[in-house]
């Protein structure tokens, strides 16, 4: 299927641009725009992009992989971010990370987000979720569950299923 | 202008530039208080620049002097100190002996710890110290390199880049024996393609960013950038669009470690085996000064050789790889009289007598503007001898933005003031042409061309009573010649060339010649010795020299004063 933006979104988009001095500052907006509609950053979006800010898709792309929250590929539906920060880590964040991904048959041992090939979950590592007094803590969707314990994560898998 | 002696200072000197006072390594020393940018722009000297005039070379990976600042790799941090001052009063703190206080650089909440400043970045100031010995600085430059090598794969056998390394350079003088690293490396990806002509190593890229720069700032394609984040950081080109301009091997030299290697070179050599001969570059009439890097007669490689009055240190990629034809096993190797080997006696003096007996007028001269000066100008008096017309090829391509001239041959200024070709090259080829369709013209002699692809045609050639052709590589007109001269590459011999802008550039010879080859000015020496037209110097040196004092446009120079980066005449 061939990559288009909504005649609307790029009216709200050409609009935002006009609110910095300098196009390529716009960047950003534009990247958390297109996520927001497509569910990721494609390639096509990263050339949409460059080519409205006067940019190449080389400069979009550093900016992409370099924060975490801007995902290159489609997520699953049930997405699960595990803190690791501190509080987290010494209240067993690893071991809850190797629960989700051994239950969901994937490799506990990789760098980054994975995502089940069904589609239906994410699991991957964040960094602080501002909650430490209920370390560890993991969100689901928009969803904070404090003290997450493996019965948690049972209930958070047949609930995704 | 054309009366100015060659080298004169231009007419406009720039203004002296105000000089400041400073101490490196405790000696005084006087630093201009600004110098060029990587632009050419005055800026604020900086204390990487006043070290090296003071003799001392700070260590550094990302700072080039011809790119943009990024001081990101911390190589060229330096202890340093300032004069104090007194802030009720505004006035130095000066010591007993009145001489100003030092303020030496220490960590605002750690003062007994020294801190340095990145030399490639940070200006001078009048009174200031630099101590770019201390042992302090020595143990920034210690931590810095330890952690650049904390993932680097430490692959150098088989790096293409050891030998040439700054990494194994500064390892030397600031490395450590051992490593203390004992967790796992950071794995990245290997032997990346980035385009047609360079392959990535990503885990031995320091991250300096010299090739992003180049490819940004000098070569104007913004192709390269750095994805990833912390310790996954990777160069990379956007998926699909292949780096692919015609600049991109300079990114291989400017690469300091083994990241970004040449597909052309890659694991062909080690690079301390080459030889390395100081030439010039004949893809084009800029003629960027090269090295060539050859072993046992194989020419291996080229790369740019800085000089600012013509390439800066750049160089084109099509020119850079343009050498293999000088090793092609179809050379001509062998002298040929119609078409069997003889010797190169039998037909240089065979050749001065058919020449010699040739009425004046009867004979022509095709030269070809890849010659050296001094053989157009050996030329030019065998024509003069002979009164025969003369003229050379023109080859024109299209030019770009950075160096490529749109005269794609070496020496068209050199065909022109030596007299070969009128200020337009090859307008004379067509009266030449009809000479011999009119049967005036019954000898034709061709250098380094084939002329049946420049309106001598193959029919014409055969209505000739004698063709000598001396050439490098076979073709139409080698083919059908009554007398085959096998001539020599550039880098197989001394000469000059005189480029686009008049700048006349020596070369040195690399590699010996294939088979019986030999340089052109050794047997044309003989045709003109043999024709009668007097003896000339049989040394490169000699005959530059002797021609300098014949041709009105090289008056006053010499070989010697040549130098390696050459000297402007007026074209």
């Amino acid at each position: 299927m061939a990559f288009s933006v909504p005649a609307g979104l790029e009216a709200e988009l050409e609009a935002l641009v006009a609110r910095y001095p300098q196009k390529r500052s716009a960047s950003l907006m534009f990247l958390h725009a297109l996520q927001e509609h497509f569910g990721f950053v494609s390639n096509e979006a990263v050339e949409w992009t460059a080519a409205r800010l006067g940019l190449q898709p080389i400069n979009v792309l550093e900016l992409v992989t370099f924060y975490p929250m801007f995902r290159q590929e489609k997520l699953g539906r049930t997405q699960v971010k595990v803190c690791r920060t501190l509080s987290c880590a010494l209240a067993g964040a690893s071991e809850l990370r190797a629960q989700f991904c051994t239950r969901l048959g994937l490799d506990a041992g990789r760098h980054g987000p994975q995502t089940t090939p069904d589609g239906k979950f994410t699991v991957e590592f964040v960094e602080c979720l501002a909650d430490c007094g209920n370390a560890p803590v993991v969100m689901v969707n928009d969803d904070l569950i404090g003290k997450c314990s493996g019965a948690d994560c049972d209930r958070v898998i047949a609930k995704g299923q | 202008m054309s009366n100015a002696a060659p080298n004169a200072p231009a007419p406009t000197a720039p203004p002296p530039v105000e000089k400041i006072r400073i101490k490196v390594d405790g000696r005084e020393i006087e630093v201009p208080k600004t110098m060029p940018d990587w632009q050419g722009r005055p800026q604020p000297t900086t204390m990487l620049q006043a070290c090296h005039l003071a003799g001392n070379e700070v260590p550094h990976y990302c700072y080039h002097e011809k790119l943009p600042v990024a001081g990101n790799c911390r190589m060229c941090l330096v202890e340093f100190g300032t004069p104090m001052m007194d802030p009720a009063t505004r006035k130095p703190v000066l010591e007993a002996d009145g001489s100003p206080r030092i303020a030496r650089s220490v960590l605002p909440y750690e003062p007994q710890t020294p801190r340095g400043a990145i030399a490639c970045a940070t200006p001078i100031s009048p009174g200031m110290e630099l101590y770019p010995s201390s042992p302090a600085t020595r143990q920034m430059r210690e931590a810095v390199l330890e952690s650049l090598l904390v993932n680097h794969p430490l692959d150098c056998p088989i790096c293409d880049q050891a030998g040439e390394c700054k990494l194994q350079e500064y390892s030397v003088e600031h490395g450590s024996g051992t490593s203390r690293f004992v967790e796992a490396k950071v794995h990245k990806p290997k032997a990346v393609d980035l385009g047609p002509r360079i392959v990535l190593d990503d885990e031995r890229c320091i991250l300096c960013t010299r090739c992003v720069r180049f490819t940004k700032d000098i070569a104007g394609d913004d192709a390269l950038g750095i994805v990833n984040r912390g310790s996954y950081n990777t160069i990379a080109t956007f998926p699909g669009r292949p780096f692919d301009n015609n600049y991109t091997l300079n990114t291989v030299d400017l690469c300091p470690v083994g990241a970004l290697t040449s597909k052309d070179f890659r694991f062909k050599m080690r690079v301390w085996f080459l030889k390395e001969t100081r030439s010039v570059c004949t893809s084009c009439a800029t003629g960027c000064n090269i090295t060539i890097g050859s072993r046992e007669d194989t020419i291996h490689r080229y790369e740019p050789r800085g000089n600012d009055a013509v390439n800066g240190p750049w160089m084109c990629d099509q020119g850079r790889l343009n050498y293999r034809w000088i090793g092609r096993s179809d050379r001509l190797r062998d002298v040929l009289a119609n078409g069997a080997k003889t010797t190169w006696k039998a037909a240089v003096d065979a050749v001065a007598a058919r020449l010699a007996a040739a009425p004046s007028g009867s004979v022509a001269i095709v030269a070809s503007a890849r010659q050296t000066t001094e053989e157009l100008h050996l030329i030019k008096k065998l024509a003069d001898r002979l009164g025969a017309p003369t003229d050379s090829v023109p080859r024109e391509g299209e030019a770009d933005r950075l160096l490529v001239n749109a005269d794609r041959n070496p020496n068209t200024n050199g065909a022109r003031l030596t007299g070969i070709s009128f200020t337009e090259a090859g307008i004379r080829l067509p009266g030449i042409a009809d000479g011999i369709r009119a049967g005036t013209i019954r000898s034709l002699v061709v250098f380094g061309e084939d002329v049946t692809q420049h309106g001598i045609g193959a029919d014409l050639l055969a209505r000739l009573e004698l063709l000598v052709a001396s050439d490098i590589l076979p073709n139409a007109t080698t083919a059908a010649a009554h007398y085959v001269l096998p001539g020599c590459a550039h880098a197989e011999k001394r000469g000059t060339f005189v480029n686009a802008k008049g700048r006349v550039q020596r070369f040195l010879k690399a590699v010996e010649p294939k088979g019986d080859a030999r340089p052109e000015a050794e047997f044309l020496r003989e045709l003109l010795a043999g024709t009668g037209a007097g003896e000339v110097p049989a040394t490169a040196e000699g005959l530059f020299n002797a021609m300098a004092r014949e041709v009105p446009a090289f008056a006053g120079l010499e070989w010697a004063a040549l130098g390696d980066a050459g000297v402007n005449v007026p074209v």
